[in-house]
This record gives structure tokens, sequence and C-alpha cells, in this order.
């Protein structure tokens, strides 16, 4: 299986359209977690911006110690909907150029090449998220310089928890959309059911199941993206602002954990047996 | 398109050592209403280069696919180098190409390859002898979507030389060559065969056929309808015979036990004859006072032959060739 990870690795590298999803992730994540908030304080007026949040809390907020609160804070929404993209794109991919049958006849059988195929996209993701966690760290340690602030980093258990819930959640996402991306065996169908639920179907479940119709809270509690959220918000340190949207404190910890392991785990079950029973035409 | 993959579908343990692929009442149906594939039964020896004949919508694909594994047999046996089809064992000592090439638009040609070649696990080394084959190594690094047809289809038949394989399957791999190309993968075909390795070619070029392969298998609208040599299929030749008058002509050829049939043709008469007595005819239609304007043989040639054996209505729902 180690060539077949070899091969995709390769493929991953060289596709321009990984790259472009990884650059949007850090872009967003250098706006939202330190561009922004950087700007804030430094136009802000005396004591609070935007009215209500006291400026040294903006300040605090890009620190160091906020390093993985800002990392993966984007996670549950906006780099998981990148991350079921690229899923996708890698799966479904394959159906659309006709390289399915060139894989597929080569020398490794049809769960073979799904699990290195699987396993690259892994190994992808943790490449991803180390590089948010190095830039984060980078913009904090740059502005605490310019600020004359302390450069308190976060504990290694809390670094170690955080890097492993945020490419829990991004696989957990890339592996809804490689499922989505195999079983339609098509690029765009998935990107476009899969971005509308991340955005779309999941706040308004959570938003309904949150006042309306509390009957929905077994269901939301179920949803991808809402133990998504609660993983991540289980492993922040404590924080000095509100935290990013999508992170909540809907689930348990261990159980939002265990909901994003198999959720893990199915998609790929799904996907080995969709993979293995079809014909390739 | 989902199907079971029937436990049936398994090496034939009957399978002779020279015989590399064997197929015995292969069959393919989907959704119980389309038979794509209909107890097609074939078998190609080693070192032969063996044309897969069949317009399209016959099935050739089709039973390509089931052949490497891409497919699963509704029912029917198959062995591809005495293993069962899609066996990574088996599937290490084949090269493909089948409907098409299938790479990746965002690599080049070269880099192309070395995903193949990874996969294949063959060395990357193998790479530049691939290339240099199809007559591609001046257009390796450029991106795959800029090739041209002929070029892709070209890069398509280096993958799949790339494992040095035994057995070659291509599925019309002179769709989208001008004619030199078409020339040069002639001689491509011709040079695998001469390096002892087994080609199926399916097309339905059949010129090309006639001109490279040993054996030919001629399907139509799912069924094998023959399996033969070239020569065999084509029959042996005809003599054409213009004469004067024609009625005397014919009446004395008719009377000759030389002669096994006398048909006209086209202002002609066709007659069927060894071709040993050729001479005899002309004596015999000279002292009977006819006057011979013309007299050759004629080879039957094998597009005549594929055209009378699958030339008809269409009556049945026409299955994309898939």
């Amino acid at each position: 299986m180690s060539d077949t990870i070899r091969a995709e690795l390769f493929k991953l590298r060289k596709r321009p359209t990984a790259w472009v999803l990884l650059a949007t992730a850090v872009v967003l994540s250098q706006i939202f977690g330190y561009l922004i908030p950087y700007l804030s304080y430094r136009t802000g007026d005396a004591q609070t911006v935007g009215g209500n949040v006291p400026r040294g809390d903006v300040l605090a907020s890009t620190l160091p110690d906020q390093l993985v609160i800002n990392s993966i804070g984007g996670f549950p929404v906006f780099a998981g909907a990148l991350a079921l993209v690229l899923g996708a794109l890698m799966f479904g991919g394959e159906y659309g150029w006709g390289t399915v049958k060139t894989l597929l006849t080569q020398r490794p059988g049809r769960i073979s090449v799904l699990s290195g195929q699987l396993v690259a996209l892994g190994a992808a993701l943790f490449v991803g998220v180390a590089v948010l966690f190095a830039l984060s760290a980078a913009s904090s340690l740059g502005i605490a310089l310019a600020e004359n602030q302390a450069a308190d980093w976060p504990t290694v258990t809390d670094l170690a928890a955080g890097f492993g819930a945020g490419w829990l959640v991004l696989a957990m996402w890339a592996s809804l959309g490689a499922v989505l991306g195999v079983t339609l065996r098509s690029v765009a169908l998935p990107i476009g059911l899969g971005v509308v639920w991340v955005l779309g179907i999941e706040n308004l479940v959570s938003a309904m199941a949150g006042s309306v119709l509390t009957a929905l809270r077994p269901l939301r509690d179920v949803l991808p993206g809402v133990n998504a959220g609660s993983l991540v918000g289980a492993v922040m340190p404590d924080r000095v602002i509100d935290p990013p949207p999508g992170v909540t404190s809907s689930v348990a910890e261990p159980r939002a954990l265990l909901t994003l392991l198999c959720y893990l785990v199915v998609c790929a079950a799904v996907a080995a047996w969709t993979s293995h029973r079809r014909d390739v035409v | 398109m989902t199907a079971p993959r029937p436990a049936g579908t398994v090496a034939d343990p009957v399978a002779q050592a020279d015989t590399v692929v064997q197929v015995r009442g292969l069959t393919k149906r989907y959704n119980e209403r389309i038979t794509a594939v209909d107890g097609v039964s074939m078998s190609v020896r080693r070192g032969e280069i063996y044309g897969f004949l069949g317009p399209n919508g016959a099935g050739k694909t089709t039973t390509l696919r089931m052949l490497l594994g891409l497919v699963a047999p509704t029912g029917g046996t198959v062995s591809v180098l005495g293993r069962p089809p899609g066996d990574p064992a088996a599937l290490a000592r084949i090269g493909s190409l089948v409907e098409g090439p299938g790479f990746y638009p965002y690599l080049s040609g070269n880099d192309n390859l070395r995903v193949v070649a990874r996969y294949a696990g063959v060395p990357a080394s193998r790479i530049g002898e691939a290339l240099l084959s199809v007559d591609l190594a001046d257009r390796a690094r450029d991106t795959f979507a800029t090739y041209s047809l002929g070029m892709k289809q070209r890069l398509g038949v280096a993958a799949a030389l790339l494992k040095d394989p035994e057995l070659v399957i291509l599925d019309e791999p002179t769709n989208g060559l001008d004619p030199a190309g078409m020339r040069d993968m002639r001689r491509l075909v011709r040079s695998l065969g001469a390096s002892g390795r087994t080609v199926l070619l399916s097309s339905h070029l059949l010129g090309e056929v006639q001109q490279i392969c040993d054996r030919v298998g001629v399907i139509d609208r799912g069924r094998m309808l023959a399996e033969s040599t070239v020569d065999q299929l084509r029959g042996g030749t005809e003599l054409i015979v213009a004469a004067t008058p024609p009625d005397v002509a014919r009446a004395q050829l008719e009377s000759m036990h030389e002669v096994e049939s006398v048909r006209p043709y086209d202002g002609a008469l066709r007659v069927r004859a060894d071709d040993r007595h050729t001479a005899l005819i002309n004596r015999t239609l000279v002292s009977a006072g006819v006057a011979v304007t013309e007299l050759r043989r004629d080879e039957r040639q094998l597009e005549d032959v594929f055209l009378a054996m699958t030339d008809h209505e269409p009556d049945r729902q026409e299955v994309d060739d898939v």
C-alpha cells in the first residue's frame, strides 16, 4: 500500500486545487484570527473595540497562549467545508477523468487503492493542520513582540489535544466529501450537497433545536458539525473572547470524540463497500 | 450499474498453459433487461495478436472490462494468465488501454506515468522507454490537458507498456490517430507480438486488424459470431471472369467439374475454383470461342466478411459500448 500512498501524495502535491484550498484556509485563519483583531486593536478607541469588547482582550486573543483556538477555531465550519471539498475533489475527480480504471488495472486491489487514498488524504490534512498551527504561531509571536507582550505558549498537552482534535474534525469532513465523491461518482454534486449541509442545514437545525423546537436536540447532537464544534470547544484552553462560529458546547467531549470517530469509520466503510462492489464503467 | 460479484468468476481450472485468456459463457446483464454480453466464449493463445472485432455497441469494451476485473460478470468463467479477472498477480502482468486514456489533466505526461508506475510497482526508469516507444518523449513535460487526442491515446499505450507486460489489452488504440499515427501504432502492435507478448486488440478498423492479427473473434449484439484465423474467416479466393458472350461463358464454366460455383457479379462472373485450375478455365473458355477480357483472382477482404456477418436491422435495444 505504500506505493499507493506515495502516488496519491505525489498527485496531491502536484494538484493546484489542493494548494488553493490550503491557501484559502491559511488566509481565512490569518485574517479572522489575527489581522482583523489586531487592526481592531490598533484602530479602536481607548477602552473598547466595537463598543463592548475591552481593547486589552482583543489584543490578548491574538497572543501565543491563544494559539490553539486561533488555529482550529474555524475548523468546524469554514475549514471543514474546505476539507469536504478536498475529499470530494480527490475521490470524485477520479470518476470524471476516467482515472479509476487506470488505477484499478495496475496492480493493487480495490480496497488497497481506496485505503491508500484515504491514508494520503489523512496525511495531507495533517500537513495542512501543521501549516495552520505554524503560521498562527508565527503571527501570534509577531504581535507579541510588536506589542511588548509576554509570549506564553500553550502547554504541550493543550497543543497536542488541539492539533489532534483539529485533524479529526477535518478528517471527518474530508471523509464525508470522499464518500460522497465515491458514491455519486462526481465532484460538483458532492461539493454542492456538502457545502449546503455544512453551512446551511447544520446551522438551521442547531438554531431551531436551541430555540423554537427543542425536540430536535437529539438530532442536533448527532450532527457532524455540532460534534466537531463541541470537540473543538472542549479542547480550547481558557479563551479571552467569544469563540468563532460553529464552536459550541452542545455535546460533551467524550461523546463528540466518539461521534466523529464513528463518522470517520462509517464513511470509510461505505466508500470501501461501494468501491468493492460497483462496476467501473 | 451495481452488480454482485459472483463467486463463480474464478480461474478456469482447465486453462491450458499456452492459453493466456480463456473465457467460457461470459455474460453481462444490466438491470435484467439489457444484455450487453451474452454467453461469449473465446481463447487467446500465448504470443498471438488477437483481433476482437465488432460494431459499436457489440459488447467489446464490456468484455474487455470484465477481463480486467473492472466489471463483474453476471455469468460464465474467465481466466486471465491463469488467474481470476482483476487478481493483483495477473494485473501486474497485464498492460491495458480500455475505452480511451484516463489521466490527470493537471499532471504532465511524464508525471502521469510516474503515478501509474508507482501503482504498478515498476521503477520510474521504465517511463522514458515507454514514452520513446510511442514517440512522445519530446512532449513528456507538457501537461496532459494540452495534448491532442492522438497524443493522449499514445500516452495511454505508453502506460500500458510500463509494466513490460506479458499480455497487452488495447481497446481501439488507433482512435484519434492520424494516418501516420495509425501506421506507427500498427508497427508498435506488430513489434509487441514479435517480442513474444500476447496482444488482445479490439477494433472496428478492419484493415488494421487484417494486417496485423493472427486470429480474430467477431462479436455482435453481445454474441460471439466467429473465432478463427484471419485467412479462415476470409475464406478462399474467387476468380473474376469477364467474357463475351457471357451466357456461353457461364454455361461452359458450369459444365466444368473443377468449378464449384458461378454467379454473376457486376457485369462479370465470380467463379469459385481452386487456384491451380485458373489456366484450365481460361483454355476452356477460349476453346469454346469465348472472348476473355478479364481474368483475375479476387480475395475477400475481412471487411466484406465482417459486414456480411454483422449487417442487420436493429432488433433490440442497443447498448452503448461501455
